[in-house]
């Protein structure tokens, strides 16, 4: 006879409904808080990680962040075009894009709020070097025509981004030929024209970036190395994935810093919360407890009797915040990256790990705020506590 | 009578000392979290705030990483109601490291006379308009790194390629307490000189104009005019008033402010729960005390007041220390940020609308319990064991 049955404990929490609600609620909410921060953290990086493929290599000018400040011009892209780990497609054309890059800003639809938007100029191996850009509406443009097509984040916001609308950009009306859609990826937030129309468009003689697909992909460091080696070339290659996810990296700090500092207040509070149920929990129940003690049930036994009680409590909780949480993977989030200065949809993704991690923190703050009441009821001197009735 | 009222709520209050205290904890950090959170609001809207609505800003309509002629300078003077002009690029170096982030301008000779909020020694600013490679830089960037004037500062180039050296020739103050101090000024000349030599095609280009005006009602026409200039040629611009040019920036990331703005609600709500726990349990172990009051003559009305005194009071134990804590913790978190946010300061509203929420949680939790506690039956009230 050494535990306290567990019936003793659920009976408790039912009596007390509005305090256990209360409670549970406060916990939910913070749960909630909490999920949804580091759902926010993991869909931008799912949205960064997956807008390259790590076959791919991206190469820009040495020193530029971005692929909009960088400058590859003809002779450089030709140089890195003829380097033998470039993949080639079937019919012997070489796997890679010579992209111009620039941002343009666009007004959302139904406000007069303008944002930068990405127009990648780019050709047919830009296509084929991104298996995850897929065509879903219309035909792709056809080289030396004001055609472009657009990417679904981009023409569901934009005004003048949907399917047979027109955009006006480098002097020249460009007609939607086509939605694609490329999955999570940040490429989602773009809009693909032709690359030496745009040039000519923009009057640009030169690339931002070029990227290209390795033969294999362990030939990376021996691309590096032959690219650094090149007088010809002032340029820096690094893996596609890498690229994207380096282009956010402020962003992805800075949610990471918010979400810690709000969930370290929010759990404060909560904690408190769950500290005022349980010690008044045990106050309300001290002749109970001495008559556990009188029957035979020993100090310890007590004591986990009223953490299991705040457990339950703090998983109630927790449960319920999941649960709001996971609604919110329906919604999109578009803001600026500040390091491309373009907008940016990405939305919130709930994996596994943040369900585990939202319930450790649950029943973490659970055991927290429980354990000094329980603490205090187990030290409650037999005698004592049998008189307080 | 009130004063009766008064001190048997404080009593009842402090009846349970550690249940105060915490509750008083619970009511001190929300405060606190969301005072900070709605700072954080005020800083991100700090830049629009601080900007003029006299000074208008010139730019491509295509976007602002397109720069524009320098030629443009003279069409727009021309202008009717353009009283100045100047011109700024942006330089985007990095210092050292990336983290060191801090706006770098390329500025034309009179910019800083169409900013009298920085304020700069005349000496200083003479040394720095005889110097080719010299710095105008903020009060606090200069902390930041500890510079000192005459010192030589390093930069690497993203935009403009290279290595880039300049000489701290200035510090300039802020004259409001919103200015920006974080930024840092050098000669646009300088660039033009060095991308002339390197990329001669981005020479003699900028990135804004910034003009004066002589009459801020008339900012509409005189951006109309400008814009009308240029239109249909090569680079058109877009004009509009520095606030508005400031608040684009923020509507971008305005998702982020709004996700800030619900959570500071969403922990008012969380308070709201732990405070209304607190009172219903308060008020559920007195049952048979209030049932006594009433079996005394005391009137309904005057238990519910005991609940919600008792609950204006605890909360506004937790606001005073809350709102008293907020100023130093801003100033803690403003110091360890002030890359991301220039200006960090306690918004003067800030405090009201914490009393508010303090209040507004202390009523809301007080509800349940009073209502009840007015309406129990002596009988049934004297019956109850707690």
């Amino acid at each position: 006879m050494s535990s306290i049955p567990f019936s003793y404990v659920w009976r408790n929490l039912r009596t007390r409904k509005l305090t256990t609600l209360l409670t549970a609620g406060g916990m939910a909410l913070v749960v909630f808080v909490y999920a949804t921060v580091l759902m926010l953290e993991a869909g931008l990086a799912e949205t960064l990680i997956a807008t390259g493929s790590p076959d791919n290599v991206t190469v820009i000018r040495k020193g530029s962040q971005t692929e909009a400040q960088s400058v590859v011009d003809r002779n450089q892209a030709a140089i890195i075009e003829s380097n033998a780990h470039v993949a080639t497609d079937r019919d012997g054309s070489k796997l890679l894009a010579k992209e111009s890059v620039v941002l343009i800003s666009l007004q959302k639809r139904g406000t007069v709020k303008p944002a930068n938007v990405v127009i990648r100029g780019t050709n047919k191996a830009g296509l084929v070097l991104r298996p995850q850009v897929q065509i879903v509406q219309g035909r792709m443009f056809r080289p030396g025509s004001a055609e472009v097509i657009a990417g679904r984040a981009i023409a569901e916001r934009f005004q003048g981004a949907g399917l047979g609308e027109t955009i006006r950009f480098g002097q020249r009306d460009w007609v939607v030929v086509a939605l694609f859609d490329a999955g999570k990826t940040g490429f989602n937030s773009e809009i693909w024209a032709d690359s030496e129309l745009m040039m000519q468009s923009f009057r640009r003689s030169v690339f931002s970036a070029a990227t290209f697909k390795l033969t294999e992909s362990g030939q990376f460091d021996a691309v590096v190395k032959e690219l650094d080696a090149d007088p010809r070339l002032t340029v820096e290659a690094k893996r596609e994935t890498q690229f994207y996810a380096d282009q956010s990296r402020v962003m992805a700090l800075f949610i990471r810093y918010l979400g810690v500092t709000l969930s370290v207040i929010f759990s404060l509070g909560a904690v408190i919360g769950a500290m005022i149920t349980m010690y008044a929990a045990v106050a309300n129940r001290v002749a109970e407890v001495g008559t556990l003690r009188a029957i035979g049930f020993n100090r310890r036994a007590v004591m986990t009797a009223f953490l299991v009680e705040a457990l339950l409590l703090s998983l109630v909780g927790g449960v319920v915040g999941l649960v709001l949480a996971s609604g919110m993977q329906f919604f999109t989030i578009s803001t600026m990256n500040w390091q491309t200065f373009s907008e940016l949809a990405f939305s919130f993704s709930l994996t596994p790990g943040i369900v585990i991690k939202a319930l450790i923190f649950s029943l973490i703050m659970g055991l927290l705020g429980g354990f000094l009441p329980a603490a205090r009821a187990a030290r409650l001197n037999i005698v004592d506590a049998l008189r307080a009735g | 009578m009130f004063l009766f009222l008064l001190k048997s709520a404080f009593l009842n209050a402090w009846r349970h000392r550690l249940r105060a205290v915490l509750t008083v904890t619970g009511l001190v950090v929300a405060i606190l979290a969301f005072g900070l959170l709605k700072t954080i609001v005020t800083a991100w809207y700090a830049g629009a705030d601080a900007a003029s609505n006299a000074r208008l800003v010139t730019r491509s309509s295509i976007s602002l990483v397109f720069t524009l002629p320098i030629s443009y300078k003279d069409r727009i003077r021309r202008v009717d109601g353009v009283t100045a002009i100047s011109w700024a690029n942006w330089f985007g170096g990095i210092y050292i490291d990336e983290r060191n982030f801090f706006p770098q301008f390329a500025i034309s000779n009179g910019y800083l006379d169409q900013y009298p909020e920085f304020v700069v020694a005349e000496a200083d600013k003479k040394a720095f308009l005889v110097d080719r490679r010299g710095v105008v830089a903020g009060r606090k960037l200069a902390k930041r790194f500890g510079w000192q004037v005459g010192d030589v500062i390093p930069l690497k180039g993203t935009i403009f390629p290279g290595e880039w050296s300049f000489v701290l020739r200035a510090i300039y103050d802020g004259r409001e307490q919103n200015t920006d101090e974080n930024q840092f000024f050098f000669h646009w000349d300088y660039l033009n000189e060095t991308m002339k030599k390197s990329a001669p095609r981005r020479a003699n280009r900028t990135g804004v104009f910034i003009v004066s005006v002589n009459n801020p009602d008339n900012v509409a026409e005189i951006s109309a005019a400008i814009d009308k200039e240029f239109r249909n040629s090569l680079a058109e611009t877009l004009t509009e008033t520095e606030k508005a040019f400031q608040l684009g920036f923020v509507s971008m990331t305005e998702a982020i402010v709004v996700a800030i703005e619900i959570v500071s609600y969403v922990v008012i709500l969380i308070i709201m729960a732990v405070m209304a726990n607190t009172m219903a349990m308060a008020a559920r172990e007195r049952t048979s005390e209030y049932a006594t009051l009433k079996a005394l003559g005391f009137s309904p009305g005057f238990i519910s007041m005991l609940i919600v005194l008792e609950s204006v009071l605890l909360c506004a134990v937790g606001a005073v220390i809350g709102i008293a804590l907020t100023y130093p913790l801003a100033r803690g978190f403003g110091n360890a940020l002030d890359n991301v946010f220039p200006v960090f300061n306690v918004a003067r509203e800030t405090p009201w609308l914490q009393s508010g929420c303090a209040l507004v949680v202390a009523l809301v939790a007080a509800a349940t319990p009073a209502i009840r506690s007015a309406r129990i039956r002596i009988v049934d009230g004297l019956r109850s064991i707690g």
